[in-house]
């Protein structure tokens, strides 16, 4: 349960300056009293239903509730708790808060039936409206939240395929073989820095977009494989696999280079025979009859060594491995799933799967 | 054999790259006659054994068997009565701790991709070691590795990997039982060496053998150098269990171990480590 003093301070005054608002509505209805009764029984009302909202929630558990994002605040209830937080606090607030005010202002007469009715109509309304504008505002917070963190992961894959692009020994390495390209085999060295042309624009110019067609993401990833097959000849065997139907399917944006990378550099570079690479995309029904987006990046070199405890595997590997699991999580959040095993041929795999777009 | 046109050996695992090297030093180097090119470390080692060059390339980074390593593991096998140590280069593309460490050392080598004018001073000064070359060369070039092997980034882990990971108490090895795994729980207080063998490291204590699957560097970063010494590319001894170490007729050196029975042989890299006091 966490409770921020400030927050609750902000929305007690948006609170008070509602039923500012409530209680000119209820003097033109009950002009008997004057402006100051109504706002006596508008702000105990409105501060007793808020109250009980504001504390109430407190006492669902954290799960149940949305989730802030960057906020440690305790987010609003789930569904029909929610509904059901909100009747409860204006049922508290209309009997509560109007005895209250009747025993402030010494108030002793019974209150005709038809008043009654009318001033609970009153208040469930404000109640609504108050609560809903509070939802909203949170919802909306939380969506903005939400947004920023996945351009964040974007904009951190995009400088971490800068640092592999532009790590020396890869960039040096592609450049001694285009210098010797050039000499035997001019246009092989020709499309090889085409290659290099698309892959660095993919990062240097490259669109800023969170999600893009996985056609995008393969076509990056059929020019990464190909300059490193240049390199490796036949050391490298590789197959990409796109079924026409899923090319405009959204995917974020350089989600798999990570996993390609790591696949030649920890699986088939320290190899003497090299190896095959293979990355495909399906189409899957999920349980609750969606679709779901399954990728795959597999290699068949050297097996995953079980890592150290303390120390996370092989630490250019395990960066990238947490840097596609945060950006999932980000994205689609528990829809998502990653894993990295060793299937029956021995065979390394990195599995993700989420929502069709 | 100082008449006759000296040959080369070529490692290089991209095979553009060992073509395009051939024929710059053809160009640079007319005289030297090119023995045979291989793509990894191992190759190299057989190779080398095999046909004796003058002269070896050796690109850093290989498959299974780095350049450095290639050499360390050359240098062991060598037979100096035979013939003398080859010359050595590397070859490596940017890699500042390489670079630095090469510099300090004054070994020869070559920045990819290769240019013509610094191919033609490394020809120069590969001509002159050949031209000098002499009883010690095999010491001069282990002189030289050793000191690589303490570089940051070549042999040794990368300072930010040793600093940041805890010092290894428990190795926890996998065993398949009957009717499933069963993880052992072996203090490394209790281990007398490490040794790696193929995709595994073996864990051997007085009583037992473990196999696990972290590479010996990694496991090595997480050690206590005084506590476990590298004396083989592939082993690494606990140094307060080892008894005694042995020369053989050969120049071979073994060690015998407090509590294991077997020889442990120490390569020629690590055999400055065990002289009388």
């Amino acid at each position: 349960m966490k409770i921020d003093g400030y927050d609750v301070l902000r929305h007690g005054l948006q609170v008070l300056a509602f039923c500012c608002v409530v209680a000119v509505f209820t003097t033109m209805i009950w002009p008997g009293g004057g402006y100051l009764r109504q706002l006596l029984y508008s702000v105990c009302i409105g501060g007793l239903t808020w109250l009980t909202i504001e504390f109430g929630r407190l006492l669902v558990p954290p799960e149940q509730c949305h989730r802030e994002p960057d906020s440690a605040s305790h987010g609003w209830p789930k569904g029909w708790r929610g509904l059901l937080l909100t009747a409860i606090g204006i049922a508290v607030g209309f009997f509560g808060g109007s005895r209250l005010a009747a025993g402030l202002l010494g108030e002793t007469a019974r209150t005709p039936v038809h008043d009654l009715r009318l001033a609970l109509l009153v208040t469930i309304a404000a109640g609504v409206i108050a609560s809903f504008y509070f939802h909203a505002r949170g919802r909306q917070a939380a969506l903005q939240a939400q947004a920023a963190a996945a351009e964040r992961d974007a904009a951190q894959a995009r400088l971490m395929l800068l640092q592999s692009q532009l790590e020396p020994h890869m960039l040096f390495n592609t450049l001694a073989n285009l210098r010797a390209l050039i000499g035997a085999d001019p246009a092989s060295a020709q499309q090889m820095l085409d290659r290099l042309g698309d892959y660095l624009r993919a990062t240097l110019g490259g669109s800023r977009a969170t999600l893009h067609p996985l056609e995008d993401e393969f076509e990056r990833l059929a020019d990464y494989l190909e300059l490193i097959a240049v390199r490796m000849g036949p050391r490298l065997t590789y197959r990409l696999d796109l079924p026409d139907a899923l090319r405009a399917a959204k995917v974020p944006t350089l989600l798999l280079q990570p996993l390609v990378e790591n696949a030649i550099r920890h699986g088939l570079e320290p190899q003497v025979a090299g190896g095959s690479v293979w990355v495909s995309a399906q189409a899957m029904a999920d349980d609750a009859g969606g679709t779901r987006l399954a990728l795959q990046v597999r290699n068949s070199g050297a097996p995953l060594a079980a890592p150290l405890p303390g120390a996370d595997g092989a630490p250019g590997r395990s960066f990238g491995l947490i840097q596609v699991r945060e950006r999932l999580r980000t994205l689609y959040g528990a829809q998502a799933t990653f894993e990295l095993i060793a299937d029956n041929a021995g065979h390394t795999c990195a599995n993700i799967i989420f929502p069709l777009q | 054999m100082t008449d006759a046109s000296p040959r080369a050996l070529i490692a290089e695992d991209e095979p553009l790259l060992a073509a395009a090297l051939q024929a710059e030093l053809a160009r640079a180097w007319p005289e030297l006659r090119i023995a045979a090119t291989v793509g990894d470390g191992e190759s190299a080692v057989r190779e080398a054994l095999r046909l004796r060059p003058d002269v070896l390339l050796l690109d850093i980074r290989m498959p299974g068997l780095s350049g450095l390593d290639a050499a360390a593991e050359l240098a062991d096998a060598w037979d100096e009565a035979a013939a003398p140590f080859p010359a050595l280069a590397f070859v490596t593309a940017y890699d500042e701790y390489a670079v630095r460490a090469f510099e300090t050392q004054a070994v020869d080598y070559l920045l990819k991709p290769v240019q013509p004018a610094r191919l033609a001073r490394t020809c120069a000064r590969l001509r002159q070691a050949l031209r000098q070359r002499s009883a010690p060369a095999l010491e001069q070039a282990l002189a030289q590795l050793r000191a690589l092997a303490q570089a940051p980034g070549l042999g040794a882990p990368p300072a930010a990997f040793s600093t940041a990971a805890a010092r290894l108490e428990v190795i926890q090895a996998a065993s398949q039982t009957g009717d499933g795994t069963r993880i052992h729980f072996v203090p490394v207080a209790e281990v007398l060496y490490f040794e790696a063998a193929d995709k595994y490291v073996r864990v051997l204590t007085a009583e037992r053998e473990y196999l696990i699957r972290t590479p010996l560097k990694e496991l090595a970063a997480q050690l206590d150098p005084a506590a476990f010494w590298q004396i083989h590319r592939g082993t690494l001894v606990r140094a307060s269990a080892i008894a005694s170490a042995v020369r053989d007729e050969t120049g071979r050196l073994h060690l015998l171990l407090r509590g294991r029975a077997e020889r442990l042989a120490v390569s020629r890299l690590y055999a400055h480590r065990f002289k009388g006091m």
